[in-house]
């Protein structure tokens, strides 16, 4: 399927750039005429994969978060979350419900929030060189 | 900040607005608990009428208060959640120990005075 539309950006891997990270992909979204549904959405993924960036790859220090997001002629959306931090010894682990390596208020349920808002989730890892999550959604909006 | 304190006899009443994430969770986690210390309320009530977004750290913002209230002997409910928000917290499996609930339109108009004042 034909890509139409793609944007890329850097952001600092603090904590107040994850509302900022939900605005920029409503904002890059709303081209398709997606629903209030979709938004929604899309942006509780993306803030999921923000956060885990900052919270688990960085580990609340100093590093940076690669967003990008490709958008196809059929409504399909690509968003992809990257960082170079710690890397995640076991995916299979991390992406079940209620796992966390962090005590507090985790809750370990940030990829079954992305599974149950995308489509699709994929993650690729290596320890010491850090994480790409690629969630995809079509999003339908309110063409006929 | 956006969370407006109400007490009203043993319950403790906290009116949550704007968007809760990772960011903005530790100081509503603070505000609330400071005032769960200082009231120990018999039912603590989350009001998310007005909350615009939430991920997973409302859930972790539950939990957690759910366990500070149930410290003094407190329960918790839980109001007016929008349907993505409920997903989440269906996701977690909350909903077996925290009651939720939705305000009737009559008692959402009152509650609605707290807003702004109280704090």
């Amino acid at each position: 399927m034909e890509k139409i539309n793609e944007f890329r950006m850097t952001v600092w891997a603090k904590s107040i750039n994850e509302g900022f990270c939900r605005a920029a992909v409503a904002a890059f979204a709303a081209q398709c005429d997606p629903t209030v549904e979709e938004i929604g959405d899309i942006k509780t993924a993306v803030s999921e994969a923000v956060t885990n960036c900052i919270v688990h790859a960085y580990k609340e220090g100093d590093g940076r978060i690669y967003l990008s997001f490709q958008l196809f002629a059929d409504g399909r959306c690509r968003i992809t979350v990257r960082d170079t931090g710690c890397g995640i010894e076991d995916v299979k682990k991390a992406r079940e419900p209620l796992f966390t390596t962090m005590g507090g208020d985790r809750s370990g349920l940030g990829f079954s929030v992305m599974e149950t808002f995308s489509d699709k989730v994929r993650v690729r890892s290596r320890v010491g060189k850090g994480t790409t999550v690629i969630l995809e959604k079509v999003l339908r909006g309110k063409r006929p | 900040m956006p969370v407006q304190i109400a007490v009203d006899g043993r319950n403790l009443n906290a009116f949550l607005s704007g968007e809760i994430d990772h960011h903005t969770a530790p100081a509503l986690r603070e505000r609330i608990d400071r005032a769960i210390v200082e009231n120990k309320p018999q039912v603590l009530r989350l009001y998310f009428s007005a909350v615009s977004f939430m991920d997973s750290s409302g859930v972790g913002l539950v939990m957690g208060r759910y366990k500070q209230a149930a410290a003094f002997g407190g329960e918790t409910e839980v109001f007016d959640l929008k349907p993505p928000a409920e997903r989440i917290m269906k996701l977690s499996g909350l909903t077996r120990i925290v009651r939720f609930r939705k305000t009737p339109v009559t008692a959402q108009q009152a509650g609605g005075k707290h807003y702004g004042k109280n704090q």
